[in-house]
This record gives structure tokens, C-alpha cells and sequence, in this order.
């Protein structure tokens, strides 16, 4: 007798909390590193960027309105629904990745257990970054670390749950919504991460994942005038400085990429929260 | 009774004025390798002094005693030891500070009574605050040990000379950073006797370099790769390009630009000081966060505007050297070409302009204090920076307006808001994509006080711990911090 | 100057039906921003008035003198010599303008006024249970009657500091005019004694309430409490008679008392009266020091400026 003969899931785009095709009908094929096909993935267009763009920016003001509290205990909430999903994540990341399958279930550890790194820093921010400055008057004066708003980022290219979890974590436990291009060849995982943030409590809007191709793409986010910063982390080196260039244009923060992608499993720094962060300075006079 | 105030000039001696002015470099004042500007006085358009001006091959030649002085002395001295050159320098600034007064406004036009309380103690604060910073940035939050750039390259502007060069000096040499600055090709003169302090303080020669000239200058300097770090102070359509320029160079940018802040006032405003804070964000202080929108609460639109318009024409316009000038000259003949074009803009697009009647001089650039109502939001006087004594008024009715309206700009640098109730205070602080607010006060300034703006009027910040970041190796993946 | 209490416009008029309505109006008035105030009362401070300004400065600040004794030590005598000294500030130096008014106690009132007849300089008198204003309604109103009987042209009055800071605006209202029915037609001077109060919002709404009642001038202080007159004080008192002009037709004048000693000072709250209220107040009909001291410092530098050096407190009378 047969074994039952399985059902593959169709990858879709997220987009302002809704998983749907790309708006150009196209999809391309994903292999595993060895060239064995996966599935077929939504390959979105400039206009799905736009979209996942216009969704971003509505979701802001709500979610930097949330408090640090509730958004820490949304990112925490993430972390306990990829739990449940631990060997489904381990299963795809083995194919997508192209390791043995005792390997996976580590990664994709290492990936929960930053998410609740970073739930718990979403109410230190403002702590560990802000300040209370001695100005030279009878002023109160406080510098307030606030996010940037709304951030493109170019995921990892190799690292497809660990590195995306990595860069896209912070960007949104300071408060800012993200539009993600998810690794161009590698993009199954942030499908299915896509399909845990849909179902633990992250508003609509607040992370937007796109697949296709990042070339494509990330020229389009670069040039938005309604994008405020870009983590170019997963660019492709020939296109890096286009998109710098293509940034400036409304002097968007750009976190440049590295030079090779980084070791993701080494304990993250600060660094990514600050990258993202403005800070505002707030005056008023002390007196009866 | 008839009295009116006698002038009251400082005198120009105290400035010592030099006929000819040189580039610093390594230490040494030398001839620059281009034909040398002269610098005028934009309230009599008298010329001040001959200033050499700066070549490629002087940006070069500086940029390598820069990375000289960098690799073989700066980089290594002990923080402890930095701080006590920065403590010297900002002494300083303080003994000869009458005479920057002078020079500065004599150079920039503004008030003598903004350039003496204003722009020097602010510069030689700056200094003062960042030298303490020189042996203690383990502490800042930027990691145990964090590590300098190298060779900082600072591109400054013509509204607060000094000032923005000793905010980019202080930090950048606490840092144990190097520094090339370019001072604005109309202000280079304070900027040049703060180099000569340099040299009374004993400043190891290439630390600290001084390229005037005009923007081929900045340009070669941002593009000189062997700068590390650029950070510039102007308007933003230059800083986007310097972006571009850096684009895909790994090399740091902190960028200060323009603005376009707003002051809003409400009905429960403490009106007086409330038209005070307008008044001088609008028509007496001179760029540095100049807010040339007032966006009033309908219900008190006239009253306020009544007592603005009365206020504004006490101001005094004239002579910057008075003690007694609230409104100096404008810097230079383009910009007062540019604030009358865009007046003009205001009367063609349907805005009602009030001008103050107070007299002007005959001579030099002065453009008297002017009130826009009736402005809509999609005029230009409403959406470009105007850099001159123009305020354009828009109404609003409920506090969620107000915020709509203040944050419908690119820039993003500064606001104020004026009411008396502390929730609705906090509440539109919160909601103002502004990098500085202002709540019943305006135009505040601190070393200590982070200051920079959003989205389109800069990146990074001036001041602070936060503003150290600019000037450390900070934001590389894998475990600096 | 005019005694008379205009009608009000109606919107004013409201305001004093009753103790709620002046209540209302009163916390109705814009909030003051202490900060804000004194940075720019010091930076109005800092205007630098030179030669032929200052000392036409120096003459205006001389004839808004009320020259003031206000001792337990009192004597006729003392008050004839400084009624010598008001008529005639610096005798060597003919030119020097009168003050404009000798301020004294009650019982003192008549000596003044014989020692003035025949001149144009004012008698003032305090009253109302000077300085505490702690005494019964009756007791104050028959000070005034004294003081005006004996004929003073000017009652400086104290309001009840009690009643005010406890929030009873209406019997500070009502004592006003009362004071001011009794004044019968003197000008009267209410002193808010702006030390006592609670902040400058306080000083604001005072000033408004004492204006309603039919007050011609504020005035900041009795003298005998620290802090008496301050720049900033004198700021928001000075906005009050500008705004009331505006609302009434009506000019009111201010005085701030103590602690003004020298010439600088003076010309620091002339300076504040030209920027605030107007050149129109730069006058003794609208603007007056109450001080004792500071007549001879601006007698020192009148001679300074004409003579060109310094000049000595020998060299003018002390009283």
C-alpha cells in the first residue's frame, strides 16, 4: 500500500496581514542547495513592495503607540507559537539549507531564543539608550529614543531563519514596521515564520514579507519616499552602493551590509536596536 | 515721551581684525593653493579681510597630517590627555571670547548680544562638555573600549560659525578622532582664530586642520578617501549629495540639514511668552532650528497675532555690532535674494504679508521682520525653508490638526509647542516627528542635550552620549557592544 | 489724571457680577510661564542705553520718583526735609526736574502737604493697615478717609493677601472699591505686595483683579517684605496695563517699590516699560519707583554724564 501522499503548501506573500500571491501572478521555483526543487514561491513585484509599504505605514503609528510592554509580550508571543512549530521549522530549514536534520532543530533554537532576547529589551530602550540630560538651565530635558518608522529590510541571504529572525527582531521591538525581502533563494522559512507572526499577536502590517527576487525589489524600497531606513544586510554586493545612493534621496538611515555575511549564532549587541532608533529631545521649563 | 537708545556699537577693534587670513594645516598657517576670497561684512558689504582658500591639493596635504597626527600621536595619547588639550582649548575660547563675539558677527551679521550670549559660551560649552568625555567613553554605552574613526572630515555652514565648529571639534577629538574642517565660504573667520587657539593650547600639530573655501573644497574633502568620517552642517539638498558621494564607501556620515519647525500654539498658551518664543524662533535667532511656521488654535488666532505683529515691531533691525540689534543682517547677498523670492511666492500664492515698519539701513543685506497669514499648506512659504526673518501663520482647530500639519514636511528638525496643560504638552511631544521639541520654551541649546533632526533634516545627533556615536566605531555586527 | 472709573465694556463688566464670575475670569486669564518671563526680562536687561538716552532716561526716571519714608521713626521734620529734597533733588545743579510725589504715613500726610503747596508734586499716603493689610474693614477705610482728609492726592492701599491667596477674590474686590469710593477722587495705588503671592499667574490675575476695581496704578510691593519689586514682576504687571488698555481704553499705570537702588536698575524698568507697555507709559502719569535710595544714585550719574566724571555720595545731600 502506498505511503499517504502529501500536501504541499502554497508560499504566498505577506502583505498587511493577509498571505496572498503576488499582484503580478509571478512565481519562480526554489531548489534546495543542491538544486532539488522545494516549491514555488510568489515572486513579488514593485507593486507588492508598494503595497507592503502602504500596509507598513499604516501599522506604524498604532504599533510605536503600543506600549513597550505589550510589544515585548508580542515578541515573546512569537517566540512560544515557532516553539509549537519547532520540527515543522527544522524540516524546512534541513531543505532550505541543505543541512542534515540533527543540525536544524539548533538553528531554529537559536532563532526562538532571539526573538525573546529581543521581547525583553522592547521596554529597556528607552532605558538603556535615553536620557535625562544635566542641561545648563531651569529646564527638564529628556532625550527619548524613538523608532525610525518604516524600515525596508534586505534579509540574509544564507542565513534564512537565524540571520532573518536576527535583523528583523530589532527593528520592530523598537517600535518601527518592517517590509522584508526574505533570502532570495532560501525564502521558505520566512514564509512559514510569516504564517507564525499572522497567528501571535503581531498587528497586521507591522512585518511584511516579500519573496523574489531582491534586486528586484530593493531598488523600488531604496527610492520610496515613505521608507525612513534600509538594512541592506542581504543586498547583493553589486548593488550595494546604487542603493546607498538611491537612499539618500530622502536621507534615509542606511545600515550598511558586512562585509560577509555575520556568524549569527555569536550573542547579538545593541547595535541593530540603535540603528534604528531616533532620538528626540524634549525641553521644558522648570518653575512655578 | 520721545526716547529711543543711542547706538551702543561694540567697537570693531576688539576683533582683530587681520588683513589676510591662511589656511591651517599641520599645525602651520599657510597660503592655500587657490585664489584667495575676500570675506565681506553683509551689513555695510565692506570687504573684512583676505582669506586664502584651499586646493585639492591642500585638502590632500591636510588630510594626510590629519592621518599623521591621527597614527602617531592622537589615536594613542591616553583619553585623560586629549581632555586636558580640550579643557585648554575651551579655556580658551572663554578668555578671548569678546573678540569672537565681535569678529563673529562682524563676518555673519548676526546680533552682537546672540554672537556674545549666545554662540561663544555655546561653543566653548561644547568643548568643555566633550574634553570631560575624552577618558571616560567606556561609559557612554558604546562598549568597554570604544575605538575612534580616524580621520573626521566636517563641512560646516554659515549660521553658527563657531559654535557648529566647536561641535564637531569637541566630540570628534574626544573621540580620539582627527579632524579637517571647512568653514562656509561667507563665515570663515572665527573658525580661523579657533584654529590659532589650537595653537596658543599647544595642539599637537594635524589634529585639529581648518581648509576654508567654497564647496569644491567640501566636495573634494567628502570625497578625499582618506577621510573616515564626514560629518556636514547645511541644507539638505548638499547633505543628500554627500550621501550619494559616500554611498557604498563603508565611510561614517552624520548629517545636520534643514528644517522646517513649527511652533503650535493653543488657546491655553502663556501668551505672552508664548509670542516671545515665536518671535524669536522666527526673526531673531538665526537658523540654527529657525521655525518659520506658527500653526495657532483658531479660537486665539487674532488676539495672538495681534500681540506677534506688536511685539515684532519693537524689534530692532541694524547694525549687528549694536548691543542693542534684535535682527541682524542676513549672511549674504544670495540668501537675501532667496528669502525676497520666496515672500514674493507668498503675495503671488494669495498669503496676507505683514512687514515690520521698523527702519532699515541703507546699506548691507536686511530684510525686515514679515508675518504670512492666510497661508495655506501647500504654499511654497509653507513647505520650503526660508532662512530669514518670515514667519508663515496657519490655523488649526483640535490638537490632532495641529500634529497632522506640523508633521507634513520631509524635515523633520525641531518644534515647540506652548499650553499649559502638561498632558496635551506631553501628548503632542510624543506625536511630533521632530528630533528636538520645545514645550513653552524655544531655541534651547545644550552640550548635554542630544540635537539633530528626522527623515529628511539629518542623520545622527549633536550632543550627548548619543552624539558620541558618530564619532566611534559603533555599529559593526558581532558582539562591539 | 482721571479719577473716574469708565463704565466697562460688558465683557468686564460679567467678570465682576459676583464671586463666581470673578473667579471664573480670573482663572480664565493665560497661564504665565516663569521661565520663559525672566529669561526675557533678562535679556531686555541687558539693552545698553548710552549718552544723550540715558540721560534724558536719568530726568524720566527722577520725575517718576515717589520719594518714600515709610519709618515708625517718622517725624514733621524729617518729612519737610524730604519734601525739600523732592522740590529740589539736586539744589547745585539747577535743571534737575521735581519727583513726582513724596509717599509717607497717614499721620504724616499734613506736613507733607504744607511742605508742597504751591507745587505740582503729589502727596501719597499708604493705608489700609499698611504694611500686613491685618485689620478690620472699618479700621482700613477710616485710614483712608484720614489720609485723604488730610489731604493726600494719592492713597497707596494693600490688598488682603488673606482673602486673596484663600481664593476669596470677591472681598478683595469689594475692599477695592470701597478704598476707592473713599478715596474720594484721590488716585489710588493698589499694592499687591507680589512676594506673598503664589507665583506670576498670581501677580497676573492680582493685577486684574485690583484694575476691575477701579485701581489707577499697581504697585508691586510695600517695601517691607523681601523679594519687593522685580524685573519680571514688573514685566507681567506691565503686560496687564498694556492688555486692559486694549480691552478698555483705559491707561493704568504700575509701580514697582524696593529694592530699586540704582540708576542701572532704573533704566533696566524703563527699558521694560518702553518694550512691554509702550513709549504712551514712559511717563509719571503712568509709570512711578517707589524708592528712597535710588533718588540720589540717579542724582550721582545726572552729574556723572554732565560732568564727566565720577561723582561721590558727598557730593549730594543725604536725607
Amino acid at each position: 500500500m502506498p505511503s499517504r501522499i502529501a500536501v504541499p503548501k502554497t508560499y504566498k506573500l505577506y502583505l498587511g496581514g493577509e498571505f496572498g500571491r503576488s499582484e503580478s501572478g509571478r512565481s519562480y521555483p526554489v531548489t534546495d542547495p543542491r538544486g532539488r526543487f522545494l516549491a514555488n514561491a510568489a515572486q513579488a513585484s514593485r507593486k507588492d513592495a508598494r503595497d507592503a509599504v502602504v500596509a507598513a505605514r499604516r501599522a506604524f503609528g498604532p504599533w510605536w503607540g503600543a506600549t513597550a510592554y505589550n510589544r515585548g509580550q508580542v515578541l515573546l508571543r512569537v517566540a512560544e507559537v515557532m516553539e509549537g512549530r519547532r520540527e515543522q521549522f527544522a524540516t524546512e530549514l534541513a531543505a532550505a539549507e541543505g543541512w542534515a536534520l540533527r543540525r536544524a532543530p539548533a538553528m531554529v533554537d537559536a532563532a526562538i531564543d532571539r526573538w525573546v532576547w529581543y521581547a525583553g529589551w522592547t521596554d529597556k530602550i528607552a532605558t538603556v539608550f535615553g536620557a535625562a540630560n544635566p542641561v545648563a538651565g531651569p529646564y527638564f530635558c529628556l532625550t527619548i529614543p524613538e523608532p525610525t518608522g518604516v524600515v525596508a529590510v534586505l534579509a540574509p541571504q544564507t542565513s534564512s531563519l537565524l540571520g532573518l529572525v536576527s535583523v528583523l527582531a530589532p527593528v520592530i521591538a523598537a517600535g518601527n514596521t518592517a517590509v522584508v525581502v526574505a533570502s532570495q533563494n532560501r525564502p521558505l522559512p520566512a514564509v512559514t515564520l510569516s504564517e507564525v507572526l499572522a497567528t501571535s499577536d503581531v498587528p497586521s502590517g507591522v512585518v511584511n514579507v516579500l519573496t523574489g527576487r531582491t534586486a528586484e525589489l530593493a531598488p523600488w524600497l531604496a527610492a520610496h519616499d515613505d521608507v525612513n531606513a534600509l538594512d541592506l544586510c542581504g543586498a547583493p554586493a553589486a548593488i550595494r552602493a546604487d542603493l546607498e545612493a538611491t537612499a539618500a534621496g530622502t536621507v534615509k538611515r542606511v545600515r550598511s551590509a558586512p562585509a560577509a555575511e555575520p556568524d549569527w549564532t555569536r550573542p547579538p549587541d545593541t547595535g541593530r536596536l540603535r540603528s534604528f532608533v531616533e532620538a528626540k529631545t524634549v525641553w521644558h521649563p522648570v518653575g512655578t | 515721551m520721545d526716547w529711543s537708545y543711542d547706538p551702543a556699537p561694540e567697537s570693531r577693534e576688539i576683533a582683530n581684525l587681520k588683513p589676510s587670513y591662511q589656511l591651517f594645516v599641520d599645525g602651520r598657517f599657510t597660503d592655500g593653493g587657490s585664489e584667495p576670497t575676500k570675506s565681506v561684512d553683509p551689513a555695510t558689504e565692506e570687504v573684512l579681510a583676505e582669506v586664502g582658500t584651499a586646493s585639492e591639493s591642500d585638502v590632500d596635504t591636510a588630510v594626510q597630517a590629519a592621518r599623521r597626527a591621527y597614527d602617531r600621536v592622537w589615536s594613542r595619547m591616553p583619553g585623560a590627555e586629549r581632555a586636558k588639550y580640550l579643557f585648554r582649548i575651551a579655556r580658551i575660547v572663554q578668555q578671548r571670547a569678546r573678540e569672537l563675539a565681535v569678529l563673529e558677527s562682524l563676518d555673519n551679521g548676526k546680533p552682537i548680544r546672540e554672537s556674545r550670549d549666545v554662540d561663544v559660551p555655546a561653543a566653548a560649552a561644547q568643548l568643555f562638555h566633550h574634553a570631560g568625555w575624552a577618558d571616560k567613553l567606556g561609559y557612554a554605552g558604546h562598549g568597554p573600549d570604544p575605538r575612534p574613526l580616524g580621520v573626521a572630515g566636517a563641512v560646516i555652514g554659515w549660521n553658527f560659525p563657531l559654535l557648529t565648529a566647536a561641535a564637531k571639534i569637541g566630540p570628534a577629538l574626544a573621540c580620539g578622532n582627527t579632524v579637517v574642517l571647512k568653514p562656509a565660504e561667507t563665515t570663515p573667520l572665527t573658525a580661523l582664530v579657533l584654529a590659532e587657539i589650537c595653537q596658543q593650547a599647544q595642539l599637537p600639530p594635524g589634529v585639529v586642520n581648518v581648509l576654508p573655501g567654497g564647496g569644491g573644497v567640501g566636495a573634494a574633502l567628502v570625497a578625499h578617501p582618506g577621510v573616515d568620517k564626514v560629518a556636514f552642517t547645511g541644507c539638505t539638498e548638499v547633505g543628500k549629495q554627500i550621501q550619494r558621494t559616500l554611498a557604498g564607501t563603508g565611510r561614517r556620515l552624520t548629517l545636520e540639514l534643514g528644517g522646517k519647525g513649527a511652533n503650535i500654539a493653543f488657546d491655553d498658551a502663556p501668551i505672552d511668552q508664548a509670542v516671545e518664543g515665536i518671535v524669536n524662533g522666527a526673526f531673531v535667532n538665526q537658523g540654527r532650528a529657525r521655525c518659520d511656521r506658527l500653526l495657532v488654535q483658531e479660537s486665539i488666532a487674532d488676539e495672538l497675532l495681534d500681540r506677534l505683529r506688536a511685539r515684532a515691531a519693537a524689534l530692532r533691525v541694524g547694525d549687528p555690532l549694536d548691543r542693542n540689534t534684535d535682527v541682524g543682517a542676513i549672511n549674504s547677498r544670495d540668501r537675501l535674494e532667496r528669502i525676497t523670492q520666496l515672500a514674493d511666492a507668498g503675495d503671488a500664492e494669495g498669503a496676507q504679508r505683514w512687514t515690520s515698519p521698523c527702519p532699515l539701513p541703507q546699506r548691507g543685506f536686511f530684510f525686515a521682520p514679515t508675518v504670512f497669514t492666510d497661508v495655506s499648506p501647500a504654499m511654497r512659504i509653507a513647505r520650503e525653508e526660508i532662512f530669514g526673518p518670515v514667519l508663515a501663520v496657519l490655523t488649526f482647530r483640535t490638537p490632532e490638526e495641529a500634529v497632522a500639519k506640523a508633521n507634513n514636511t520631509p524635515y523633520g528638525l525641531s518644534a515647540g509647542i506652548w499650553t499649559e496643560k502638561g498632558s496635551r504638552s506631553l501628548w503632542v511631544a510624543q506625536r511630533l516627528r521632530a528630533g528636538v521639541v520645545w514645550a513653552n520654551t524655544y531655541n534651547r541649546f545644550d552640550p548635554t542635550a542630544p540635537f539633530g533632526g528626522y527623515q529628511e533634516s539629518g542623520l545622527g545627533r549633536e550632543g550627548g552620549r548619543e552624539g558620541l556615536a558618530a564619532y566611534l566605531a559603533v555599529d559593526d555586527d558581532g558582539g562591539r557592544r | 489724571m482721571s479719577t473716574q472709573t469708565p463704565a466697562l465694556p460688558a465683557s468686564l463688566a460679567d467678570a465682576t457680577r459676583d464671586d463666581a464670575s470673578l473667579r471664573c475670569f480670573l482663572r480664565g486669564l493665560p497661564g504665565v510661564d516663569a521661565v520663559g518671563l525672566e529669561a526675557t526680562a533678562a535679556t531686555l536687561a541687558t539693552r545698553s542705553v548710552k549718552q544723550e538716552s540715558k540721560r534724558k532716561a536719568i530726568d524720566t526716571a527722577i520725575r517718576m520718583v515717589d520719594l518714600t519714608t515709610l519709618e515708625g521713626a517718622d517725624t514733621p521734620s524729617r518729612v519737610r526735609s524730604l519734601a525739600a529734597k523732592a522740590r529740589h533733588p539736586d539744589p547745585e545743579r539747577p535743571g534737575v526736574p521735581a519727583v513726582a510725589a513724596v509717599c509717607v504715613y497717614p499721620d504724616m500726610v499734613a506736613p507733607a502737604v504744607a511742605a508742597l503747596s504751591g507745587s505740582s508734586i503729589g502727596v501719597a499716603s499708604v493705608a489700609t493697615a499698611f504694611p500686613s493689610g491685618r485689620s478690620s474693614r472699618d479700621v482700613k477705610l477710616a485710614e483712608v478717609a484720614l489720609a485723604v482728609t488730610a489731604g493726600a492726592s494719592e492713597v497707596d492701599m494693600v490688598i488682603d493677601r488673606g482673602a486673596f491667596l484663600a481664593g476669596r477674590y470677591g472681598e478683595v474686590y469689594e475692599e477695592i472699591t470701597l478704598v476707592k469710593q473713599a478715596c474720594r477722587g484721590s488716585h489710588l495705588k493698589v499694592i499687591l505686595e507680589t512676594g506673598e503671592l503664589a507665583g506670576y499667574d498670581d501677580v497676573r490675575r492680582a493685577s486684574w483683579l485690583a484694575l476691575l476695581a477701579g485701581a489707577n496704578f499697581i504697585k508691586t510691593s510695600t517695601g517691607k517684605l523681601s523679594p519687593a519689586a522685580t524685573l519680571p514682576v514688573t514685566h507681567v504687571m506691565l503686560q496687564v496695563v498694556r492688555d486692559w488698555q486694549q480691552r478698555t481704553g483705559v491707561q493704568c499705570g504700575v509701580k514697582p517699590a524696593g529694592g530699586i537702588r540704582t540708576t542701572k536698575d532704573a533704566i533696566r524698568y524703563l527699558v521694560a516699560v518702553h518694550e512691554v507697555a509702550g513709549p504712551e507709559w514712559l511717563t509719571p502719569l503712568r509709570f512711578r519707583f517707589g524708592a528712597s535710595g535710588l533718588l540720589n544714585d540717579l542724582l550721582m550719574q545726572r552729574r556723572v554724564q554732565l560732568e564727566g566724571h565720577y561723582s561721590g555720595a558727598d557730593y549730594v545731600s543725604q536725607d
